[in-house]
């Protein structure tokens, strides 16, 4: 017998799109073979599907009367609920209707609800300054529990809110789960406290950053640009950080720490208003506000006394270089 | 007359919304609705100045580099810092990767499928062209999205990731680039122009940017069947439905120069105007919210005094969009406006001393794809590997700056004001703003309000397509257009 398709339905709000731009850059496979493995149907992506006006309103219209089941709804981008909490801030074209209100009804018929990226899923990136778009995720607003369907939301499916936080999503962070959705296999366990996936929210930043053995004897980067440990002064936030950047690279190859700049911690709610500079690390007494996760302050201050104190003069001076200037040499072994 | 609301209105980037009185079968006036108010001007006040590259870029995932060099720029000019030279080039690097694969995404992800629909069900070309540019299901779909990954590997090599590098600095890259990555880089821009070759064109990339003009484009279009490259697919389709008579806007097209590290620009900053080229003056632009939902300006406003003032969406206005101006004219950005300043033989003939449409819109963008790559080509090359990638500097607790650049869709710049190391002011114009843009105070429309006009609608039509060609010819960014 064969299985039915899941139909995925995709609906943007008050974000920037880029969620979707990453993830058609999915490979291994791409998304197109992705979703048929899975036995993915779209019925509807604002910027992959042919359906314009009528045509995409008739798709939604035939969820909510049931006619066309709704296995999967994904939104990319805020809940925006301004001005006033009339969500007039984004009007769904063509229907003279606060696209909240359209997310509220079709997640209320849909078997599983995805929040993919930080915007959908705690207000992200809309939610900055002083939020007067009143944007917020579908069931959080920031930190706190509630946002457009309430903390209580259960889809038909019995699980909450999917939330993919991340800006943006890796690809594979949204394929994998759908892969896991469609075969039946995705449940409580595999969600964290804050309802992403433990896929890639089990590993921190710090794992797998090629910045290790600087970060080990706290030879620090002082400019954005020097190869050294980012955490000591330029805002890294890589050993608090819950994600597989560094274990399953981007774009090929890529990550924020092999860019050359610092981990933001995009994948957790609230990162958009983190209360100092970006690229500068608060510290009080010299000592790092924010540490290593789980490490007890007094270990990182004598770890890092003794590890500053037995920095190779390689790492030394490499940690505030753009490239390599003292390079590891087998000591047995000249260059010719 | 008869109104006629389309919305939404997909396969553009974001929401949008086209208004549209009809008589006689066809278009009489429209108005360009953007639906969505997200307020990064507002997000950006009392920031400290170079967290900008951390909110810029996110607001917009298609044209994320593009934003983050508007914002560098901006904040180097208030820093009065230069760039440094290898640094320069890798940024050109990153961002003609950017702007490449959207041009690629526009004409078979957005645009081509448009070819497939029903409507066009009689025509001789249309099973072919279904077959190949159907959306989601065409075979063209499933060679793009591999081809166009491979691309952005040049992002993970140069930039992190994309979207949202935060590695582009006001004095140049945070990311050096070794030796023996620069020839993985020129790996992958290698392989990028088999593809162009093999698929899009069916040809050399020379051979493309080198036609001189719509005679030899049409030869070369004959030389081969009609489906020989994707280029010339789309060449037979457009002239069987005349496309080129599609969408005629205004005679005015502006750039702000695009990829600086040429020693200059590589296309140049300028004006078009009705035939000829006309200066620039970047004091001259303005914007007007006389039609859009924010409150009143007491006139049109330079960026760098503009404000953002939301209503409740009510009353007067029709759109979230402002209203851009160069000394008070509607301007038409984008592809074709970067190669009628920089003087393209081919887009010069095919405009001539009047406006662009539908067929030169796409023309110019896939001819661009040509010219951008083989200039990649050569800045992969001309990196040093031992070079300078990246300068620094001071910022000045009072300052202020202007960065523009050209997005993948046109003229994109930001106004900067710093007061008490905090940014005071933070005013963008992104290319779909002009294109986009409502009526100012005097009833002017923007480009595409007036390249609707005289649109055919058949009988029973509710979601027009040539109106559909028409607004996507644009290739329009709302998530960049209100921000």
């Amino acid at each position: 017998m064969t299985k039915r398709p899941l139909n995925l339905l995709w609906l943007q709000s008050g974000g920037c799109g880029g969620c979707t731009l990453s993830l058609i850059g999915a490979e291994g496979p791409d998304l197109l073979t992705s979703l048929a493995a899975a036995g993915i149907e779209v019925l509807w992506h604002p910027s992959l599907s042919a359906e314009t006006g009528r045509e995409a309103l008739a798709v939604l219209e035939r969820v909510l009367s049931g006619e066309t089941p709704l296995d999967i709804l994904c939104l990319e981008g805020s809940v925006m609920r301004g001005p006033n909490g009339t969500g007039r801030f984004h009007i769904m074209a063509g229907t003279d209707r606060p696209v909240m209100d359209w997310i509220s009804d079709l997640a209320a018929v849909a078997g599983h609800v995805v929040a993919v990226g930080s915007c959908a899923a705690f207000g992200g990136i809309t939610a900055a300054g002083d939020n007067h778009v009143e944007a917020c995720g579908l069931v959080y607003d920031g930190t706190e529990p509630g946002g457009l369907l309430g903390h209580g939301f259960r889809a038909k499916s019995g699980l909450p809110v999917v939330n993919i936080a991340g800006c943006p999503i890796h690809p594979d962070w949204l394929t994998e789960t759908l892969h896991q959705i469609a075969a039946g296999r995705f449940d409580r366990s595999q969600l964290d406290e804050w309802e992403r996936p433990v896929g890639y929210t089990n590993h921190l930043v710090h794992h797998g950053c090629s910045r290790n053995e600087f970060y080990e004897f706290k030879a620090s980067a002082e400019r954005l640009c020097d190869l050294g440990c980012m955490m000591e002064n330029l805002g890294c936030k890589g050993t608090q950080a819950r994600a597989d950047c560094n274990i399953r690279v981007w774009n090929g190859s890529g990550s924020c720490l092999e860019g050359g700049y610092p981990c933001i911690n995009c994948t957790a709610p609230g990162f958009e208003e983190p209360g100092h500079s970006f690229t500068a690390t608060p510290k009080v007494s010299g000592i790092p506000v924010g540490l290593p996760t789980d490490m007890p302050k007094a270990w990182f201050v004598a770890l890092a006394a003794l590890s500053k104190a037995a920095t190779p003069a390689r790492l030394k001076t490499n940690a505030t270089s753009d490239h390599v200037a003292i390079a590891p040499h087998d000591k047995h072994k000249r260059r010719p | 007359m008869s109104r006629l609301i389309v919305g939404p209105f997909n396969r553009v980037e974001g929401d949008l919304e086209v208004k549209l009185d009809l008589e006689d079968g066809v278009v009489r006036s429209a108005q360009v609705v953007s639906p969505l108010y997200r307020g990064f001007e507002r997000i950006l006040q009392d920031k400290p100045p170079l967290d900008a590259l951390v909110y810029a870029p996110r607001i917009c995932g298609i044209c994320s580099v593009s934003q983050s060099v508007a914002a560098a720029r901006a904040l180097a000019d208030a820093q009065g810092l230069d760039v440094a030279e290898s640094g320069r080039v890798a940024i050109d690097l990153i961002h003609a990767a950017e702007n490449v694969a959207d041009h690629l995404t526009h004409f078979y992800l957005f645009f081509m499928p448009d070819f497939a629909r029903e409507a066009y069900a009689g025509e001789a070309w249309h099973a072919t062209a279904a077959a190949r540019f159907r959306a989601l299901a065409g075979t063209a779909a499933e060679e793009v999205l591999p081809a166009r990954t491979q691309l952005l590997h040049l992002m993970g090599i140069l930039a992190g990731h994309w979207p949202h590098t935060l590695g582009i600095r006001p004095g140049g890259s945070t990311r050096r680039v070794t030796a023996n990555e620069q020839a993985r880089l020129a790996g992958i821009i290698s392989a990028f122009r088999r593809f162009l070759e093999r698929t899009l064109f069916a040809d050399t990339l020379e051979r493309v940017g080198a036609l001189q003009g719509a005679d030899e484009l049409s030869a070369w279009r004959h030389e081969k069947p009609a489906t020989a490259g994707d280029f010339r697919h789309f060449l037979a389709i457009s002239e069987a439905l005349g496309l080129d008579s599609l969408g005629r806007a205004g005679s005015l097209f502006m750039s702000y120069g695009a990829y600086a590290a040429a020693g200059g620009h590589l296309f140049d900053r300028g004006l078009w105007r009705a035939g000829a080229p006309a200066p620039f003056d970047a004091s001259l632009v303005t914007e007007d919210t006389a039609n859009a939902w924010y409150q009143p300006s007491q006139g049109p406003r330079p960026p760098a005094a503009g404000e953002t003032l939301p209503t409740d969406g009510t009353g007067g206005g029709y759109t979230w969009c402002k209203a851009p101006r160069f000394a008070g004219e509607t301007a038409e950005v984008g592809a074709v406006a970067r190669q009628l300043v920089n003087g393209h033989p081919l887009i010069r003939d095919l405009v001539g001393s009047g406006s662009a449409n539908v067929h030169v819109r796409v023309t110019a963008r896939v001819l661009e794809i040509a010219l951008v790559v083989m200039a990649m080509e050569r800045w992969i090359q001309n990196l040093k590997p031992n070079g300078e990638f990246c300068n620094h500097g001071p910022m000045p607790d009072d300052c202020e700056g202007v960065g523009l650049t050209e997005a993948a869709r046109g003229a994109l710049g930001h106004w900067l004001k710093v007061e008490h190391g905090r940014i005071a002011n933070y005013q963008i114009i992104a290319p779909t703003t002009w294109n986009f843009s409502p009526r100012d105070a005097q009833g002017n429309p923007g480009a595409l309000e007036l390249a609707l006009e005289g649109a055919p609608v058949r009988p029973g039509e509710t979601e027009p397509v040539a109106v559909q060609h028409i607004v996507r010819s644009f290739d329009p960014c709302m998530v960049c257009t209100v921000h």
